[in-house]
């Protein structure tokens, strides 16, 4: 990887453009990958803010019993939009349409992705996705009060505007399928010369198996969600037992998309850590086959196991069984990746930056996370914890405390790289540090609670809950103040921050060989690739020194 | 992209056998229909199924092209399939033991 390198004179993708047109329209018409990347970031981080702030008034509601701020109707509301929001339009498409978008082309030494209009597209039907969602809220009927799982026979039958909510859901299912259409033909035809599978970077592995699910699993929540609104629109029987249909039908199509939609949030969260980690360990990654290959394993396994979500639905023992089994299995992949991970720390020589410490973040939370998956996808423990706050605690911290800190850590380490600044080490520090804090305060007595057999999507409880609803209301205060320190600091140094290093991490994939920000095509020339992903005797021929 | 495209011929397919793939896409739905009314038990999901099998592989192959394609598309379409297959094996572990 030696001549990928960028005369210091040329112009970088902020001041040249695909389009012939200044200003905003430059970047809403801009086929460029790394200008669409920066798209996607504005919007999926502000709809994740949206999404925090009603997380936060759902906590203050909650802060005792009976009713505090609201009334029971817009808690159902609420907690449906907190759902819908973040799984929607933040978690499933963020990684992948943000980083993916903008790093999936540059760690493979390519101008851009296959298809850069389809690119376009795809953002623009996320736009429009969004809006119709948003429109969904304002009509009259009311915003829709199902959760985001939009189970029959009540979505069936709710009177609110489920019908333009769940088509909204059906519209961004597209943009996500082309995207993995555009990242699969990307990573098989946009290859740079030299870059062989195997010295693909994981990030792009993990992409690549992200795609596939996006591909293959999307369009199965597209026709349920059409079947669904002809069963409003006509009254035909196709999933409510009052006409005839089959309600577990819906939970069965339904989880057949939203499991494997867990792994679209999961597997590029699973290939940042494994580009962050042999970074600031200066260490090739322990067992690089192993974690590419498990990636693979993930997404094909993730497909089997979606009715644990069903256990206590009615469905047959032997189906409870085979999933219970399946469901064991998949955390084996998941296994291997933590072990490989924590293998590469072993004698590296660690630089405990703040993108390493979201990782090691990560870690402790994704653990916690997956390890009570096992407890809630045994059979015997699912029938007590079934729809408690357990599950609610356990799917933020797979989903909060896996993807979500891997989005701060994607952000804290890329950020340098995609807008050319340097942000303030120190604070970014203390917002790790304060997350690690408020995340336990908000979510760990939800195990407890959950435990003790409070149910999830209540808008009141029992006055023994109370002590520990507090403590998780404060930790959403202060996961509110970190998000600010998080956030504000990143703000405040795209616009006052120092110039960055090119590559002030010492990483040796791909986009750490070519100037920051990137030119317009990405390098000077294209890239010949001559070494594995994760080979640090690079940086010497890269001029390297560490400070 | 251009230059791949030029290396093999594309094949041409006469509007004849669209229109008789159409008329046998029309045939085979008034068979499904007029099966639906009679009452096989539980080999009527089978049949139905069957039905559907012949019609999406005469979409897939001859509207879609991928007859004439290259084998890649096959592969793609075979791992959907194998998918498809999966999901139905591990649904009906469910209903038919309910």
């Amino acid at each position: 990887m030696s001549n990928g390198t960028v005369a210091a004179t040329e112009k970088n993708f902020y001041e040249e453009g695909t389009s012939r047109h200044k200003g905003i329209l430059g970047w809403l018409l801009s086929t460029d990958h790394k200008r669409i990347g920066l798209m996607y970031l504005v919007t999926i981080a502000s709809f994740f803010i949206v999404g925090v702030i009603i997380g936060v008034f759902m906590r203050l509601e909650l802060i005792a019993p009976g009713p505090t701020i609201m009334e029971a109707q817009t808690y159902n509301t609420l907690f449906t939009l907190h759902g819908v929001i973040m799984i929607f339009l933040f978690i499933i498409p963020g990684l992948p349409a943000i980083f993916g978008n903008f790093f999936l082309p540059l760690q493979l030494g390519a101008k851009d992705v296959a298809f850069p209009r389809l690119n376009l597209l795809s953002y623009w039907i996320y736009l429009i996705g969004a809006f119709l969602v948003l429109l969904s809220l304002v009509l009259p009927g009311g915003p829709i009060d199902t959760g985001w799982t939009f189970y029959i026979p009540y979505s069936v039958r709710s009177t609110t505007n489920v019908s333009l909510a769940i088509f909204a859901a059906f519209v961004l299912g597209f943009s996500s399928i082309l995207t993995g259409l555009n990242f699969i033909t990307t990573v098989h035809r946009l290859r740079a010369p030299g870059m062989t599978f195997f010295r693909m970077p994981l990030f792009v592995w993990s992409t690549y198996a992200t795609a596939w699910i996006q591909v293959i699993a999307t369009p199965v929540i597209g026709i349920t969600i059409l079947l669904v609104i002809i069963e409003r629109a006509f009254g035909v029987g196709i999933f409510d037992p009052a006409l005839g249909g089959d309600p577990i039908l819906f939970q069965h199509l339904f989880w057949i998309y939203s499991h494997p939609a867990v792994y679209i949030m999961i597997l590029p969260a699973m290939g940042v850590v494994s580009e962050i980690i042999p970074t600031f360990a200066r260490r090739t990654i322990f067992g690089y086959k192993a974690i590419a290959m498990s990636s693979l394993a993930i997404a094909f396994v993730g497909y089997l196991v979606w009715a644990h979500h069903m256990f206590t639905s009615g469905i047959s023992d032997t189906a409870r069984w085979i999933f219970s089994l399946l469901t064991f299995i998949v955390a084996l992949p998941s296994g291997v990746k933590v072990f490989n991970w924590v293998a590469t720390l072993y004698k590296g020589s660690i630089d405990p930056k703040p993108p390493f410490l979201w990782v090691m973040n990560f870690i402790v939370l994704f653990s916690i996370g997956g390890l009570t998956g096992l407890v809630v996808g045994s059979l015997s423990t699912d029938i007590h914890l079934h729809d408690t706050y357990f599950v609610v605690a356990h799917f933020h911290y797979v989903m909060f405390g896996g993807t979500g800190t891997i989005f701060f850590a994607a952000l804290y380490y890329w950020f340098p790289k995609m807008f050319g600044k340097s942000y303030n080490i120190k604070l970014a520090n203390v917002g790790v540090a304060l997350f690690f804090i408020a995340f336990n305060m908000l979510y760990f007595p939800k195990f407890i609670l959950g435990y003790m057999g409070m149910p999830r999507r209540y808008f009141d409880y029992l006055p023994e809950f109370q002590s520990l609803q507090l403590v998780s209301t404060i930790g959403s205060w202060l996961m509110l103040i970190t998000m600010i320190i998080v956030f504000g600091n990143l703000i405040h140094s795209l616009f006052k921050g120092k110039k960055s290093h090119s590559n002030p991490w010492g990483g040796v994939t791909l986009e750490w060989h070519t100037s920051s920000p990137p030119p317009l095509e990405n390098f000077h020339e294209i890239p010949t690739v001559n070494h594995e992903p994760y080979d640090f005797s690079q940086l010497k021929e890269m001029d390297y020194e560490s400070k | 992209m251009q230059n791949d495209n030029s290396k093999h011929e594309h094949h041409v397919t006469g509007y004849g056998t669209y229109i008789l793939v159409w008329l046998a896409l029309i045939a085979l739905t008034s068979i499904t229909v007029t099966v639906s009314g009679i009452d096989f038990g539980m080999a009527a999901l089978g049949i139905a199924l069957f039905i559907a099998a012949i019609k999406s592989a005469l979409v897939i192959n001859i509207f879609m092209h991928i007859k004439f394609d290259e084998a890649i598309f096959k592969v793609f379409l075979l791992v959907s399939l194998f998918t498809l297959l999966v999901i139905f094996i591990l649904t009906f572990f469910d209903v038919v033991n309910r």
